[in-house]
């Protein structure tokens, strides 16, 4: 490194001023940064010192610094939840303090419901009922106007709380028994119902059926003599175009063989009554279901629902 | 400037009726409710091709105008040259012309140059102020604006707008200026491209003014061009540039060198017109007979006609607008839905655009689909012969279909909507999905 203390060189190709440094004859051109560029770095700095009075800044021992203004990232999120609460403050209240049937006959208290309600199905149901609410083998398609413990807005309600063979005292409960399994029947009477059973829905199974005999029997005291299921045992109409575990002919025997014993959890005591009524009604509204008595029979002017600019 | 800059100011307070549910601001843009207002025409987001029309529209309109007279929207129209003008022209009423700024800038901060340059840029703020204050103006109710103004009772996003604006035009026409076109436009560098021999253009006719030289008074023009090289042309131009050099991209044809080399040519007793608007063909063939301004080439006739497709085309558009709309989305989530009957149900979300002013009742049914039943879901009891859709909003509805299973999957549908008064309708292709395609 040659030392050029006091005089300025110019290099010859580019005419700039060199800073004198040179490695193996190559000299370091003395380009500084821009004065606007060296003003706002200035400008930025000052600014870093108010901010760290203000804000949060510099890490200690236990913590740290807190600044003035007591800033945190957990009261940002307090404060801008309290403020989504009292938004929904002004809807919740009128929902808390509407009966089904006034929230299903009112445009904004129903639009409330079923947006609060979609978004606790995604976040609790869709594991087994699937995003859309269209089931899968052994979980029942919400969409569908075939319901096992009923489809009216009361008997969602009360499915939803208690649940199905949950561990609530109050749950729903039935069993579908083992009959090859237990020796209820024998191998040979299951397959003969379950061949009746498959041809239930087609209208081929008729009286004179070998398996009409077994099923008047063992059978019709929970889904009935026609076959259309109970729904005070949650037993499914087994002559329509909906099959919970499949209409195979090995599916239905190993229903018959096996029993089955489908669950779904209470949420009473997880879920807040608000939003399980609005669970209700989303569920409800995904098209299969049921009027109750109250609601046929109201009276009520034509409405416009959800309307947006 | 003055008719520009009057156009600015007063269009939001023009007034156009448009019924009770709308707003009577002939121009308006109504960003919280998503509409648009221009006299007659009314744009919803939906339609924001009539947008698209309109500024190819204004491009080619520009194209047209450079073509034939050169950059006189440059010059006369742009609003980065009306406001320098204007800020030149505080600057010239306070502080006097330009040699006169020049001493004042040289001199000492004394009392004279405080005031003066103090009132300057007082005004200057005053003038952004107000321009950022009008622009808002487009995008509110202008009335009920001023009185929230007077009021002192704005909200944030008006406020931070006009002191964005306010400040963006103290920086552009008080600081930046000519840079903004030479080196911000994007429009300045390809203009030149519309350019041809036939366009009027700010000239300087150098067969006359070359060789440029100092003359004296009295003395023979013989080997003498007629420019004396006083370049008051070049000291007048706002964009810096020396215009004997020929047509350069910095010009934005104001027309300063023009007016400064006319004064010149009459104190020497010289035929005005050293420096001129002229096309490039006259003058280099040293004529002036009007047989050479060849305004009608095809050039003119091609902008014409896309011109007038283009109007046509919003026009016939606007015409034929339909006073409602309907779309119709197949739900995703599920498909399809089979029933315990065996039938096959479809859900669809319906949106019917209202673009009228007053509520209006309509029906829904579907066609190209055997044995349809169509059901609303929604509070109370919603039929899909009576869906309610407030004045100038969007009804959004949920549909449910369902029919006995089809052979083809999916089969192509239609939605038909139908105005219950007025007996119109409306109609939206769609789909019926029978089986899952898992």
């Amino acid at each position: 490194m040659t030392d050029h203390h006091n005089k300025k060189e110019i290099d010859d190709i580019s005419g700039v001023e060199t800073t004198g440094h040179e490695w193996d004859g190559l000299k370091e051109l003395n380009n500084p940064a821009p004065r606007w560029w060296l003003w706002v770095f200035y400008v930025t700095v000052i600014w870093s010192v108010g901010y760290w009075v203000i804000y949060p800044a510099w890490p200690t021992p236990g913590g740290a610094t807190k600044g003035t203004s007591g800033w945190t990232q957990f009261t940002k999120l307090k404060n801008e939840q309290a403020e989504i609460f009292e938004r929904q403050g002004a809807y919740l209240n009128r929902f808390h303090n509407s009966s089904f049937e006034e929230i299903m006959n009112d445009p904004e208290l129903y639009a409330f419901a079923n947006a609060g309600g979609a978004a606790v199905f995604k976040d609790n149901c869709a594991t087994c009922h699937g995003t859309g609410g269209a089931g899968g083998k052994g979980y029942p398609n919400l969409n569908d106007d075939e319901w096992l413990w009923g489809g009216r807005i009361e008997n969602i309600y009360q499915t939803l709380q208690y649940g199905i063979r949950s561990s609530h005292e109050e749950t729903r409960v039935s069993q579908m028994p083992s009959f090859g399994r237990d020796g209820l029947l024998t191998r040979t009477q299951v397959t003969t119902v379950t061949d009746y059973v498959r041809g239930l829905s087609s209208g081929k199974s008729g009286s004179d059926h070998p398996g009409h005999a077994i099923f008047q029997e063992k059978c019709a005291s929970c889904h009935g003599p026609d076959a259309k299921g109970g729904r005070e045992f949650g037993a499914p109409n087994l002559t329509d175009a909906i099959w919970l575990y499949g209409e195979s002919k090995d599916t239905i025997f190993k229903t018959v063989y096996d029993g089955r014993a489908g669950m779904m959890p209470h949420w009473k005591g997880r879920l807040n009554d608000d939003t399980l009524r609005q669970l209700t009604i989303y569920v409800h509204s995904l098209g299969g279901g049921e009027k109750s008595e109250s609601v046929n029979d109201s009276e009520f002017g034509p409405i416009t629902p959800g309307s947006e600019q | 400037m003055a008719v520009t800059l009057a156009i600015y100011y007063m269009a939001p307070l023009i007034r156009w009726d448009r019924g009770p549910t709308a707003p009577d601001q002939a121009i308006l843009i109504d960003l919280p409710a998503r509409r648009a207002y221009w006299f007659f025409i009314e744009i919803w987001p939906q339609e924001v091709y009539y947008l698209t029309a309109i500024l190819v529209f204004s491009a080619i309109a520009l194209f047209f105008v450079t073509s034939l007279l050169g950059r006189v929207w440059c010059g006369y129209f742009c609003p980065q040259t009306v406001w320098t003008d204007l800020y030149i022209a505080v600057e010239n009423l306070v502080q006097g012309d330009r040699v006169a700024r020049q001493r004042l800038d040289k001199m000492s901060l004394c009392i004279e140059k405080a005031w003066k340059k103090g009132l300057t840029h007082f005004l200057w703020l005053l003038i952004a102020f107000c321009t950022g204050g009008a622009f808002v103006f487009y995008f509110n109710d202008a009335p009920t604006l001023w009185q929230q103004i007077l009021s002192f009772n704005v909200s944030n996003t008006v406020m931070i707008f006009v002191a964005a604006l306010t400040f963006s035009t103290y920086l552009m026409a008080g600081f930046a200026r000519e840079q903004v076109c030479t080196y911000m436009c994007p429009y300045a560098r390809f203009q030149s491209a519309m350019f041809d021999k036939d366009t009027l253009i700010i000239g300087y006719d150098s067969l006359r003014g070359e060789p440029r030289g100092k003359h004296k008074a009295g003395t023979s023009w013989e080997g003498h061009g007629h420019c004396i090289d006083c370049t008051a042309c070049v000291q007048v131009c706002p964009m810096g540039i020396d215009i004997r050099q020929g047509l350069q991209m910095e010009c934005i044809a104001c027309g300063l060198c023009v007016d400064a080399c006319n004064d010149i040519m009459d104190k020497i007793n010289l035929p005005r017109g050293l420096i001129r608007y002229d096309t490039e063909t006259r003058i280099e063939t040293c004529q002036q007979d009007s047989a050479r301004l060849h305004i009608l080439r095809p050039r003119t006739f091609y902008y014409i006609a896309v011109l007038c497709l283009i109007a046509g085309l919003v026009i016939y558009g606007q015409m034929n607008r339909k006073p409602f709309e309907l779309h119709a989305l197949h739900n995703r989530n599920p498909l399809m839905v089979r029933l315990a009957d065996g039938h096959i149900r479809n859900g669809y979300e319906i949106k019917i655009l209202n673009k009228t002013h007053e509520d209006t009742s309509f029906s829904l049914r579907v066609e190209n689909l055997q044995n349809a039943r169509v059901e609303m879901r929604g509070a109370g009891r919603l039929t899909p012969e009576n869906l309610n859709v407030q004045a100038n909003h969007v009804g959004t509805f949920h549909a449910f279909i369902s029919a006995p299973e089809q052979k083809e999957s999916p089969l192509d549908i239609i939605f038909i909507v139908k105005n219950n008064r007025a007996g119109t309708e409306d109609r939206y292709e769609s789909m019926f999905i029978s089986r899952d395609a898992r």
